[in-house]
């Protein structure tokens, strides 16, 4: 017997299941339903315009994403039952890997909240169900990155409570404090800031690094992970551009709205890749590009393009890209040394670079790296070497803004600190640069809240008067063994033995021995 | 301008004097010694003299530099809040006109750093 045939083309289907799950309200007024869509000051005049470009039902997303996920973790099995580990380049590379899981990862679960949260607040459907599977997509990345990583803290320090410590380790409030702003900020900023700005101008930064890195230096999870990731990622990236094209096209008031954002988004973006900028310049034992190649492609190539396309809507590409462009010559440096001389109190291991990697960086940095760096790190080396490992015994200046340290100098002059001070409302406030500055002055009610860490452990809120303690007790760092040095480390010793080239030691000293 | 928020909006700043215990915040800058990776932020008691701060906190602090022990921090340029400054070492804090989180920038002309490189 025949029946006619029921399936439904792709359009067909993209509509009945998600532009038609919507209904016009008749009991309630539509704002007392989406009660923040208004007050950003967004118009948006028509939401059927809104045009998701994958067309993915939530159908498809389940089947196509369980595929994935069945590949994914045969290959974490695999990694794990075949010692993975010690194929990799070397264990200095294991501490791209701390960075990222306390830094990065709990990024993607704070992404998840922040697009779970949005995808109520907007009252076109086709945008909630775009905001619901990027809510999912984040959620899942947060598990199988810490699933990936999960087989290094078998053999590894420091891997052990990176949850516990993105909330309170003090650079990773960096991180953390970036994600909070967005969160707090109404739908059409979160989407500026994380769809756009993050996901479409700055993501490539991140992820290429990482997961080349890992690429590079034999870490087999991690770069699976990565290819899994990266058709989500293509997903977001294509989802940031039509959200920002949209909002600009629904109405000539959102203009300057949207540059303000585009403003500070960049700015924010831009000062936490200093992190990765670090990690790829230092902490991959085999280099991908440098830092400074990886800006020029990344950012000035492909986000000039980007601006450029954008200019007929009146968008200009975001204020202070001069100093971000030319900062690429410094920003890795600056960070690498921050994290040298503070390693008591990071969760991973820091050292100085090798002669070879020195030779690197004087070739990739020509007009940098000789001149303002290497005779810090020359110094650096010579006393650690003759037993006075250089690390500072104060606490640094944060920026009240992106919180990093004030650790940036100023473009036409490397050798002078960047500082911008301000007095508001009688108190005093300090920052590492205008793109700070003027975030802090548009919004001070909102930055005047800053945890600042180190003003947290002045005032006695961090579990202890002096910084062993703080790292101890309330970062769950176990110092010297999951911190400091690299060198004549539990890890170092551990990876000799790995390879051979020390006697292998007893079982009972391996991992934690100090 | 001001936070754009769905209804009224009123925040406390997280940093005031009163919650740091009867001390206060201090920042100092040496310039031309980027070794140390920022200015230094510092807990004081606001009746600290300022020759004691910089014997007792500054010394330290910058201890690890090559340049250290040639610099006579007493007999240097200073700025308080970035405006030109003489302090009394034998004045406290406060009464040296340095209230919570105040910036010092001390210069020690012919100190140029690690190798010259204002490291």
């Amino acid at each position: 017997m025949a029946i006619k045939n029921k399936k439904l083309n792709l359009k067909d289907k993209y509509q009945y299941l998600t532009r038609d799950m919507a209904w016009e309200p008749t009991y309630q007024k539509k704002e007392d339903i989406y009660p923040d869509e208004q007050f950003e000051g967004i118009k948006i005049t028509d939401w059927s315009q809104w045009e998701d470009p994958f067309r993915l039902t939530m159908d498809a997303y389940w089947k196509y994403q369980a595929e994935k996920e069945k590949k994914l973790y045969a290959i974490f099995d695999a990694f794990a039952q075949n010692n993975g580990h010690q194929n990799i380049t070397d264990a200095r590379y294991v501490n791209a890997l701390k960075l990222f899981l306390s830094g990065v990862s709990p990024l993607e679960y704070a992404a998840f909240q922040g697009y779970a949260r949005v995808g109520r607040q907007f009252s076109g459907a086709g945008a909630r169900v775009a905001c619901q599977m990027q809510a999912i997509d984040e959620l899942r990345h947060s598990q199988t990155q810490q699933h990936a990583m999960s087989h290094y803290n078998k053999h590894f320090n420091g891997l052990h409570d990176a949850a516990h410590q993105h909330d309170r380790i003090w650079f990773l409030s960096v991180p953390k404090s970036f994600f909070d702003d967005a969160r707090s900020a109404g739908p059409f900023e979160f989407l500026t800031a994380i769809s756009f700005s993050f996901e479409y101008v700055l993501t490539n930064l991140l992820f290429v690094p990482f997961m080349s890195g890992a690429a590079y230096n034999g870490d087999m999870a991690t770069v699976t992970f990565g290819f899994s990731a990266q058709s989500d990622e293509a997903r977001h990236m294509t989802l940031g551009l039509e959200v920002i094209k949209f909002i600009l096209e629904q109405h000539e008031d959102n203009v300057p709205i949207i540059q303000r954002w585009i403003d500070k988004w960049f700015w924010r973006g831009f000062r936490l890749l200093s992190l990765v900028g670090m990690m790829m310049d230092y902490m991959l034992p085999n280099k991908v590009m440098s830092w400074a190649e990886a800006w020029e492609v990344y950012y000035e190539q492909n986000g000039g393009a980007l601006f450029k396309d954008l200019e007929r809507y009146g968008i200009r590409p975001p204020k202070y890209q001069d100093i971000a462009n030319d900062a690429k010559n410094h920003v890795s440096h600056q960070a690498w040394s921050t994290f040298y001389q503070y390693s008591q109190a990071t969760n991973f291991h820091t050292w100085m670079p090798e002669e070879e990697e020195m030779a690197w960086l004087s070739e990739k940095y020509p007009e940098t790296f000789d001149k303002y760096y290497r005779a810090r790190f020359e110094h650096w080396d010579k006393e650690h070497k003759e037993g006075r490992r250089f690390y500072n015994n104060t606490l640094p200046q944060l920026c009240q803004v992106c919180q990093i340290p004030v650790i940036f100098t100023e473009k036409d002059d490397p050798t002078v600190f960047s500082h911008r001070q301000i007095k508001h409302e009688g108190e005093r406030y300090h920052f590492c640069s205008d793109g700070c500055c003027d975030i802090f002055k548009n919004e001070p009610e909102k930055y005047i809240q800053a945890w600042l860490p180190v003003h947290q452990i002045y005032q006695g809120n961090c579990g202890g008067a002096d910084v062993a303690t703080v790292v101890e007790k309330y970062y769950h760092i176990n110092p010297g063994v999951d911190n400091m040095e690299y060198h004549g480390s539990p890890d170092h010793q551990r990876w000799l033995d790995i390879k051979g080239l020390k006697p292998l030691k007893s079982q009972s000293e391996k991992k934690t021995a100090a | 301008m001001s936070v754009n928020a769905i209804s009224e909006y009123h925040a406390e700043p997280k940093d005031r004097v009163e919650n740091f215990n009867g001390m206060q915040l201090l920042y100092v800058y040496w310039p031309k010694h980027l070794m140390f990776c920022a200015p230094f932020a510092l807990l004081v008691a606001p009746d600290m003299t300022f020759g004691a701060f910089v014997d007792e906190l500054l010394k330290p602090a910058v201890a690890g530099h090559p340049d250290s022990g040639k610099a006579d921090f007493l007999n240097a340029q200073w700025l308080l809040n970035d405006e030109a400054f003489t302090p009394d070492p034998a004045a406290s804090l406060i009464d040296n006109g340095i209230d919570h989180k105040s910036m010092l920038t001390v210069t020690t002309s012919g100190l140029e750093g690690i190798q010259g490189s204002a490291s």
